[in-house]
């Protein structure tokens, strides 16, 4: 709570600005008429509000990112001269507990030594956060004096709160940008670093996958293994299943819609079949586990077949329903869009309706339609939940779908979830999968958004 | 040459040939349509069948089931001194009472293991609400009472019919000696399996019959307040600014590709961004709603951007014109007039990057949320979990019980997506003006 101080602080000041800069305004033309003011009142209010909350804010912004950074410097300078001799790995554990004990969480009774450097992390938080209220109340009270000061009748306020607020705006849209570069960054520093201890060639080319690195330098499989040759077939092998169920139902579900379907009924239809694609991953994932795997493993019995109970089957049938939508909806779009002169062409030429849709509008909407594919693919390699809970843990590296198999994400999901040491090539080995995961759904959206976007322009 | 070709077309115009041809192509349409027809079908049917199945299950996990026994509130168990004091009374030994109820029921039981078995019958929630009960009413120490406690999770599956009573009494979870006692129950009318309030007002347990989804809801609520307070500006003005203002340069082009493509990045490498930049570079602590929150809104801030702006598009130049004709600057025609007009359909597409947003798992998984939360958070900072998450732990439960949890979960959740959709869809169909 003591954080968000300085930011109401700041904002009573810049509401307060507001209301005085408008009265100021609004006193400057009764008393400098005829001369009328160049904006409304309430734009010098604006502009009042904004020289007091936006050096304030900047300022107490960059104070609370930095405050801890420089507490703890301050704090190690004040260690003992055995504790600071420690090496630096030893060291930053130390500070942990520190902080730790900071926050309130005692897990043992601290040394002297490190209690006096928690009193003094404690105290210097102290004054840091009353430091920033105090710095960020004279800021915010200075802009809000020196933005009055600036009122004249001639002030052309509204152009100035126009442009901070189109700054603003186009700040808002490099957010976007930023994300992107966030991705990338964080997850190429993280490959780059487990790339440092497993080379990228074992890593693409390996055939096999056992991330578990053992605790004793003498067990067994201490080295880990990670090849991600399984995990790639693994991931395939789902979503071909996958595509091979949602292409012939969606590509069919498409060509209902478009061609023979009454208007009405497609308005009908298309909506409902979209409910697919807003049913959350992990209710598929259970309907898998509880009612697909159980039907497969009986009917494989049945068979004389011997089907894993987290089989690849299971996982790819279940994902190519999840993506049925996307075929339909995107291929129904561009067989739309296939101009109506076309198809009236075809049909005064004698051809029955199924004739002119094999001869006529699927090639037009061919390149449309492998967009659409290349999409449900990109989805499909990116999914989590279902091959998390209905795909298996077990790195086989095979192409038969009746076996268990893993995929990438499941394996980034496992890797990742609980407790972790950051630095084990395990843990890295989990951003090198995404950066993988991230390469290749990146260069599936450009080419498929590429193709879609050139197909519609043809024809608009 | 020409004969063939006049052959060619004799036998094309032999009304014979002609007829069966016809025949063949008919069919082939109608073949065609049929195939076109029964893939719509199977995707409506595979619909069907998957709300069916989840509904049906859910229901059965929304109820549970009670044993209804004369609990002696006797003076002596919980209250020794007479105090009258909460603070006694609280700490109470109710477990007693359960057990001295059971043994009252069931006089006949006298060995040690039996009398374990019939004990474990009612739930250990049940002294939970003998407390609660209690410190509602002081009164009713010292007299008798007829009260419906949980029974466990066993009870509850045999008496939903999920345990099979021909099965050998090794491979079911009732024993026959149990069963025996369940059914002078039943012949009592002294169990009963009916909608469960405990579903709703509990946090998680390790007992499936303990558990509800309070804690989840909450975390839910929490995580989505986060992702719309910081979402929902952000696309607006990015929206506005692209539509509106930005300038066409290399630099709109990149922000626009950059867009479209962060609106396909599967929503795992979201969770890695997270974990690596929320959690390790800023520090902010695992678990909490505030984190989930903010990845949640970098992921759906290119829905809502691409929403906006379509929004935007759709309101006629002629307004931005007469708005700019009467002496309105750039900024007060977008913020005068296309905005209010854009609203509901900026709104729409909000409510369903939001619902999108709702239902995501994986890359809460990434940054913790996966914790066993018993209580419910109270703030953004606090543990928590979400209903998907909760869903997921609940579906890798061994218990059987967790199954029909688990379903009504679900149903919850998918009350929730259809609420927000349905809004939505209102939204745009009051709202919508066709210039």
């Amino acid at each position: 709570m003591l954080t968000l101080l300085p930011l109401f602080t700041v904002v009573v000041l810049a509401v307060v600005g507001y209301r005085l800069g408008r009265r100021r305004a609004a006193a400057l033309a009764s008393r400098g008429a005829p001369r009328a003011l160049h904006s409304l009142p309430s734009y010098h209010g604006s502009y009042v509000a904004l020289w007091s909350a936006i050096p304030a804010l900047a300022i107490a912004l960059a104070w609370l990112v930095a405050a801890p950074h420089v507490i703890e410097s301050m704090v190690v300078d004040a260690l003992p001269d055995d504790l600071r001799a420690l090496p630096a790995g030893e060291l930053d554990v130390l500070m942990n507990e520190i902080k730790n004990l900071a926050d309130g969480y005692v897990a043992r009774a601290p040394s002297p030594a490190v209690q006096a450097a928690t009193d003094l992390t404690n105290r210097l938080r102290g004054i840091s956060a009353a430091g920033v209220a105090a710095v960020a109340l004279a800021l915010a009270s200075l802009g809000l004096l020196f933005g009055r000061r600036r009122l004249v009748p001639d002030l052309r306020a509204r152009n100035k709160v126009e442009t901070a607020v189109t700054a603003a705006m186009l700040g808002c849209s490099t957010l976007a940008v930023i994300t992107t570069f966030g991705i990338m960054l964080s997850l190429l520093f993280e490959a780059i670093r487990f790339f440092h201890v497993v080379p990228l060639g074992d890593f693409l080319f390996g055939l096999q996958w056992s991330p578990q690195t053992a605790l004793r330098a003498d067990q067994a499989g201490s080295s880990g293994a990670f090849g991600a040759v399984p995990l790639i077939v693994g991931t395939l092998l789902v979503t071909v299943v996958a595509l091979l169920v949602a292409g012939p139902i969606g590509l069919m579900a498409a060509i209902y819609m478009a061609n023979y379907a009454r208007p009405r009924v497609r308005a009908t239809i298309k909506p409902i079949l979209e409910i697919l694609a807003g049913i959350p991953t992990v209710v598929y994932a259970f309907f898998a586990v509880l009612t697909v795997a159980p039907l497969f493993r009986d009917v494989g019995a049945r068979l004389g077949l011997d089907v894993a109970s987290e089989s690849a089957l299971a996982a790819g049938v279940v994902m190519g329903i999840m993506i049925i939508p996307f075929i339909s909806s995107l291929s129904d779009d561009v067989m739309n869009a296939v101009p109506r002169a076309m198809r009236d062409g075809a049909l005064a030429l004698g051809s029955t309706t199924s004739e002119m849709i094999r001869e006529v509008v699927l090639p037009a909407a061919l390149p449309g339609i492998v967009g659409a594919f290349m999409l449900a693919f990109s989805r499909a390699v990116g999914e989590t939940m279902i091959v998390v809970m209905a795909a298996g843990l077990a790195a086989n590296l095979t192409v038969n779908p009746l076996d268990a198999v893993t995929t990438v994400t499941v394996q980034i999901v496992t890797l990742l979830v609980g407790d972790q040491e950051f630095d084990s090539p395990k843990t890295l080995s989990a951003f090198a999968l995404g950066l993988l995961l991230f390469t290749v759904t990146l260069a599936l959206n450009v080419i498929a958004l590429g193709i879609v976007k050139r197909y519609r322009e043809k024809y608009d | 040459m020409t004969d063939v070709l006049a052959r060619d077309l004799a036998r094309a115009r032999n009304p014979a040939v002609a007829a069966r041809r016809a025949h063949r192509r008919r069919a082939a349409e109608a073949r065609f349509r049929a195939a076109s027809v029964a893939g719509t079908a199977v995707a409506l049917l595979t619909l069907v069948v998957l709300l069916v199945a989840l509904v049906g299950q859910g229901l059965d996990g929304l109820r549970a089931t009670r044993v209804a026994l004369d609990v002696a509130f006797d003076a002596a168990t919980v209250d020794p001194d007479g105090t009258g004091d909460p603070a006694v009374i609280a700490k109470a030994d109710f477990n007693a009472l359960v057990k001295e109820a059971l043994r009252a029921r069931f006089p006949d039981v006298t060995t040690r293991q039996d009398r374990k078995r019939l004990n474990g019958l009612v739930s250990s929630g049940a002294l939970y609400e003998l407390r609660d009960m209690l410190l509602d009413d002081p009164g009713v120490i010292g007299t008798t009472q007829r009260v419906w406690l949980p029974a466990s999770d066993d009870v509850d599956q045999f008496a939903k019919g999920h345990i099979d009573r021909a099965a050998s009494e090794a491979e079911r979870r009732v024993s026959d000696q149990e069963i025996a006692w369940l059914d002078a129950l039943e012949a009592d009318e002294a169990l009963q399996t009916r909608f469960s309030r405990i579903f709703f007002t509990a946090g998680d347990s390790r007992e499936p019959e303990l558990a509800g989804i309070r804690g989840a809801l909450v975390g839910s609520l929490l995580t989505m307040a986060v992702t719309a307070i910081i979402a929902f500006p952000l696309g607006v003005a990015t929206a506005i600014y692209l539509e509106e203002f930005a300038p066409r340069n290399r630099w709109t082009d990149l922000i626009e590709v950059n867009i479209n493509n962060l609106a396909a990045v599967p929503s795992i490498v979201f969770g890695l961004l997270g974990l690596a930049i929320f959690l390790n570079v800023v520090g902010l602590p695992r678990s909490a709603p505030l984190v989930g929150g903010l990845v949640l809104a970098l992921m759906s801030l290119p829905v809502i951007i691409i929403a906006g702006r379509a929004a935007l598009t759709a309101v006629p130049p002629s307004i931005r014109e007469a708005a700019r004709g009467v002496g309105a600057s750039p900024l007060q025609v977008v913020a005068h007039h296309v905005l209010p007009l854009a609203m509901p359909g900026i709104l729409t597409g909000t409510i369903i990057a939001m619902a999108r947003a709702l239902g995501e798992t994986a890359p809460l998984l990434m940054i913790g949320m996966v914790a066993f939360v018993v209580d419910v958070p109270t703030g953004p900072m606090d543990a928590a979990t979400v209903l998907p998450v909760q869903i997921y732990l609940w579906a890798d439960s061994p218990e059987r019980a967790f199954v029909g949890k688990t379903a009504a979960a679900i149903v919850v959740l998918l009350g929730f997506l259809i609420t927000m959709n349905g809004v939505a869809v209102y939204l745009r169909r009051r709202f919508e003006v066709k210039w």
